[in-house]
């Protein structure tokens, strides 16, 4: 059936043919294309209406030395510590797999109620499947005097979160 | 290569899976491909049969297709803004908003949901005033008209309840009026005819069931919202699918000669 001029056809020329076809697949392959990529973006908003990380604790006066602090637990999900150096706050995020561990005075030891995973007062991992130590938010003081924590930064190493910014400074009163 | 393109593809079209799906090969004959038309359902809207004569564009507009083609941008459009909007009276306004304003892509998405349902109204219109001016409404084809006329009330109820999700002003004083006129429901309405009849009144009318209270309020931008998106579109399916198994059981009206053409 094919003409004596189609023979003349090579592989790699343009012909009327594949010139429309090049432009019908491309125009809908992009169309289709494009509706799809922006519906991917579509999913990642640009704005979110989660709570601010920050937040403010009071006072340094207000915590006493060796005191396990749960005021802003309930709100904040962090303890607010205070030892012989200063204040720290500690994240009441189990770093197994997320639940909130409860603190035990007694015993002196942070528990998770899912797992069983252990921590210390300083949020050392001491037992269960805890991979790795509690972490511990950025604390400071505002120009009023009051403490100021931010949970979008955090520190768990033990070089790093026993001072500023991870730990509030306090002298000894 | 051991494994080439020729081998992946008859590993592949020789799979249980392809072939659960894809219950024949590729036709061969003319029967079996004929049957594969008729059998598939995505081809399944016109008859089996169709004379050219039936195709002429200036004759059917097209107007039933693209009204199905904006409801299937519509379904997919509405289900993509769903994830932002919520409609509870505190957010909805402000949700509708952050579409438009931050949300990427989301101005797009929401007007071509917008003039998208517009458009559907129209072509709704446009599909019946064909239907009637080219006699498509009568035997054997008289049932379908009422299939269709379903159709048009549930694209406008359709409309109607999407009108009132963003919840501004022009939202709620639209509602306000349209289903003030319910109260004028005869028997069913405290203030039409009959009513005394069964002691309807402002609390226990079928305009209180539709609002969800007395004023257009937080119960009705919750039951506009499921009624919108939720009960008026699996009912307008339905009909669609009613709608286009009795154009291939009815054949299709255009299917007629016209002198002096094709």
């Amino acid at each position: 059936m094919a003409k004596d001029s189609d023979a003349s056809i090579g592989e790699g020329s343009v012909t009327r043919r594949r010139f429309m076809n090049f432009v019908g697949w491309g125009s809908f392959v992009s169309f289709f294309g494009g509706i799809t990529l922006g519906t991917l973006r579509f999913f990642f908003p640009r704005v979110l209406y989660e709570p601010l990380q920050q937040f403010i604790a009071g006072k340094p006066e207000d915590y006493q030395v060796g005191e396990v602090s749960t005021r802003m637990l309930k709100e904040q999900r962090v303890w607010m510590i205070r030892n012989t150096e200063g204040i720290y706050a500690l994240i009441a995020i189990c770093t197994h797999l997320g639940c909130t561990p409860i603190w035990h005075p007694a015993e002196e030891r942070i528990k998770c109620p899912c797992h069983g995973s252990n921590f210390l007062v300083d949020g050392q991992n001491v037992a269960g499947p805890a991979p790795v130590p509690l972490f511990r938010a950025a604390i400071s003081l505002d120009l009023a005097g009051n403490i100021v924590v931010d949970k979008g930064r955090q520190e768990n190493q033990p070089d790093k979160r026993a001072k500023p910014p991870f730990l509030l400074p306090v002298p000894k009163a | 290569m051991a494994l080439g393109f020729k081998s992946a593809q008859k590993a592949v079209l020789e799979s249980q899976i392809w072939k659960s799906i894809f219950r024949h090969g590729y036709a061969m004959n003319r029967r079996n491909r004929l049957l594969a038309v008729t059998n598939n359902v995505f081809y399944h809207i016109l008859p089996t049969k169709i004379s050219k004569y039936g195709m002429r564009m200036r004759f059917h507009w097209g107007a039933g297709i693209i009204t199905f083609y904006l409801f299937l941008v519509l379904t997919f459009t509405g289900v993509l803004l769903m994830f932002y909007y919520t409609p509870m009276v505190p957010r909805a306004y402000y949700d509708m908003k952050d579409l438009q304003f931050v949300v990427p892509f989301g101005n797009i998405l929401r007007n071509v949901h917008r003039y998208g349902a517009h458009a559907m109204v129209f072509m709704v219109m446009v599909h019946m005033a064909r239907t009637f001016y080219t006699s498509a409404y009568k035997p054997p084809r008289e049932f379908n008209w009422v299939v269709g006329v379903i159709l048009l009330v549930f694209t406008f109820l359709l409309s109607f309840s999407g009108y009132l999700l963003p919840w501004d002003q022009l939202a709620i004083w639209a509602v306000t009026v349209g289903t003030n006129m319910a109260r004028a429901t005869p028997l069913l309405g405290h203030e039409g005819p009959f009513a005394n009849l069964l002691g309807m009144k402002i609390d226990n009318d079928v305009r209180f069931a539709l609002l969800g209270g007395t004023t257009v309020g937080s119960a009705t931008l919750l039951r506009f919202y499921v009624l919108h998106c939720i009960a008026f579109p699996i009912i307008l399916t339905a009909f669609i699918a009613v709608h286009f198994w009795r154009v291939r059981r009815d054949g299709y009206s255009g299917d007629v000669f016209v002198r002096g053409e094709g």
